[in-house]
């Protein structure tokens, strides 16, 4: 079993990349789960959402605690919430930066970066203070980790985002050009 | 021809409630309950779902509008959870008195205060004595078809019961899984057209829900309801062969039996809970315990003769309830203990008070809980009702 959670801020659509995530494994055949921690929900404060991936009947029915994969959708969070709290070892952190994975202060694990702020703004998802980042950061995802496959991915989208299918396809295909690994 | 979906309990249950030709949904939202009813509200406003959806100001409206339609003929669902369902309460009185079978998903969350959006079962578990059948799931799958198998069966002359049908808050309601979803010619080959006896008419008038003398028939009214719950009981499962024969996967008894045939320690819960324990049992068993599940799922009616036939080999038998009644214990404990009283073994029994608030029940927490039930079968001195993963002991937190 593969265990993956987001971090992201209201509005960024975290909810949602854990629910594509889950429907392109699903496409491969894999048994799925995903779901959101609902605090008290207001744009703009820290998020979580979680997925699991098995090649079995997924039964348990709580939270993740100790993920495989860790998707940060904004840098800041970084200061705020401990992202890689019970991170598997070895883990791979996948964070929105315009940095390198070198200038992070992650060196413990494995890390992707992809300027998910940027792609999103130039495919016209979401507005500078608030850009929608969720599939620009599964198309990382995907690169970073071979967990499900691009295609997969891409073929989620239209399905499962409300508006914008076209742009979302186009801007998760660029992150999976953009993503900078290191390890 | 069916298709696999990747979604979530509540979108599962607005499905359900469209392939089931639902024709009048009254609705009010409350977190978490909010999307079933919104994504029902987007079937009837796009033409995919033929219903008379109604706004209405409140839950005890809700199904005060149910139980009107119900009357006059037409098939009818709703949606509610936690303060929603308590402010139903009279109407859920009835809605079972009045003998319609409305049909209701509800989203077992916590009650305030303090304020919690989160699952526990003391919304649904305050409506035991209303009458209404009570189903608990443990998936999405188990949602949508326990919705379909409940109009199959309530609507039927001699039962005519409500049914509420029960997935925790968030765990289920918000959670994505795979729903093998029927198609509408599947549901309707199962599911007959609703076509009650008497119905309200104006060109054929007629009185419902009027004055009983004590000594003409108020009880015998009441009793028909009692036999109706024991006439619901077998037809669920009888319903479920069928079920199963037409959309190809079991639905199963009003007990589930997992590994406990044979086992000598057994845990009884509910719900999600119950998905989570069979994955410990089996890893439990692997490592040489002896430990079994039986999931109740049906607890009005409830399964007593089942459950005596499985927990009466057992040494010792753990109830978990994911809810308390204060001044005693948990409601699933104290049912479970009833049905065993009579029987001619009674093995000890032990009550667990688990999850309360949307607490995460982990697989440890269960580990736990057959760790404890170990050291009773060893003849260890036991607490009767344990609060199970409190933050400090129980002395502490007082």
């Amino acid at each position: 079993m593969k265990e993956i959670r987001f971090h992201g801020r209201g509005g960024q659509g975290a909810v949602i990349a854990s629910n594509i995530l889950a429907n392109a494994a699903f496409l491969e055949g894999k048994d799925v789960q995903a779901f959101p921690f609902f605090g008290v929900e207001r744009r703009g404060a820290p998020v979580t959402a979680f997925t699991r991936l098995d090649d079995k009947p997924i039964r348990i029915k709580y939270f993740i605690y100790n993920p495989n994969y860790v998707i940060v959708m904004d840098e800041s969070l970084l200061k705020a919430v401990d992202v890689t709290a019970g991170l598997k070892d070895p883990g791979i952190v996948v964070v929105n930066s315009k940095r390198t994975p070198e200038e992070m202060e992650l060196s413990q694990y494995k890390v992707a970066t992809v300027d998910a702020t940027s792609i999103a703004l130039d495919n016209d998802l979401g507005s500078k203070v608030a850009p929608i980042v969720n599939t620009v950061m599964l198309g990382a995802f995907a690169i970073a980790t071979g967990e499900v496959k691009l295609d997969s991915i891409l073929e989620s989208i239209p399905d499962r985002v409300p508006v914008k299918a076209e742009e979302n396809t186009k801007a998760c295909q660029t992150a999976a050009e953009k993503v900078v690994l290191h390890w | 021809m069916s298709t696999k979906k990747v979604i979530s309990g509540n979108y599962t249950a607005a499905y359900a409630s469209m392939l089931c030709r639902a024709q009048v949904v009254p609705a009010y939202p409350i977190t978490p309950q909010t999307t079933i009813v919104e994504k029902i509200a987007e079937f009837v406003a796009s033409g995919q779902m033929k219903a008379q959806y109604i706004n209405v100001e409140s839950e005890h409206s809700a199904m005060a509008a149910c139980i009107s339609a119900a009357l006059t003929g037409a098939r009818t669902f709703t949606a509610t959870s936690a303060h929603g369902l308590v402010l139903m309460h009279e109407m859920l009185h009835w809605a079972a008195g009045a003998r319609t079978p409305v049909i209701m998903a509800n989203v077992n969350r916590a009650l305030a205060p303090p304020w919690s959006g989160w699952a526990d079962h003391t919304d649904s578990m305050s409506q035991r004595d209303t009458g209404w059948l009570q189903i608990y799931c443990s998936s999405n799958q188990e949602v949508l078809d326990t919705l379909i198998l409940c109009y199959k069966v309530c609507e039927q002359p001699d039962i005519m019961l409500p049914a509420m049908v029960n997935m925790d808050a968030f765990i289920l309601s918000h959670t994505s899984e795979v729903v093998d979803v029927p198609d509408q010619k599947e549901v309707d080959d199962y599911l007959p057209k609703f076509d009650p006896e008497y119905t309200l008419d104006v060109d054929d008038p007629r009185s419902f829900g009027t004055l009983a003398f004590p000594q003409s028939w108020y009880m015998e009214w009441r009793y028909k309801i009692q036999h109706a719950h024991d006439l619901a009981a077998k037809r669920l499962v009888d319903e479920a062969k069928a079920f199963e024969k037409h959309f190809g996967r079991p639905w199963g008894g009003l007990i589930e039996e997992y590994r406990s045939k044979d086992a000598e320690i057994i845990l009884v819960t509910m719900s999600t809970i119950a998905s989570t324990t069979k994955d410990v049992v089996d890893s439990l068993r692997d490592k040489g315990r002896d430990v079994g599940l039986v999931r109740v799922k049906s607890f009005r009616p409830f399964p007593t003769k089942d459950l005596r036939e499985a927990l009466g080999h057992a040494k010792v038998i753990g109830v978990a309830d994911r809810s308390h009644t204060y001044g005693n214990e948990g409601p699933l404990f104290t049912e479970v203990k009833g049905a065993l009283y009579n029987h001619d073994r009674r093995p000890p029994l032990v009550g667990f008070t688990v999850g309360i608030g949307g607490r995460d029940v982990l697989d440890t927490t269960i580990e736990g809980l057959y760790d404890r039930l170990e050291k009773v079968a060893d003849g260890e001195a036991y607490k009767e009702v344990t609060w199970i993963d409190l933050i400090g002991d129980e002395e502490e937190v007082v």
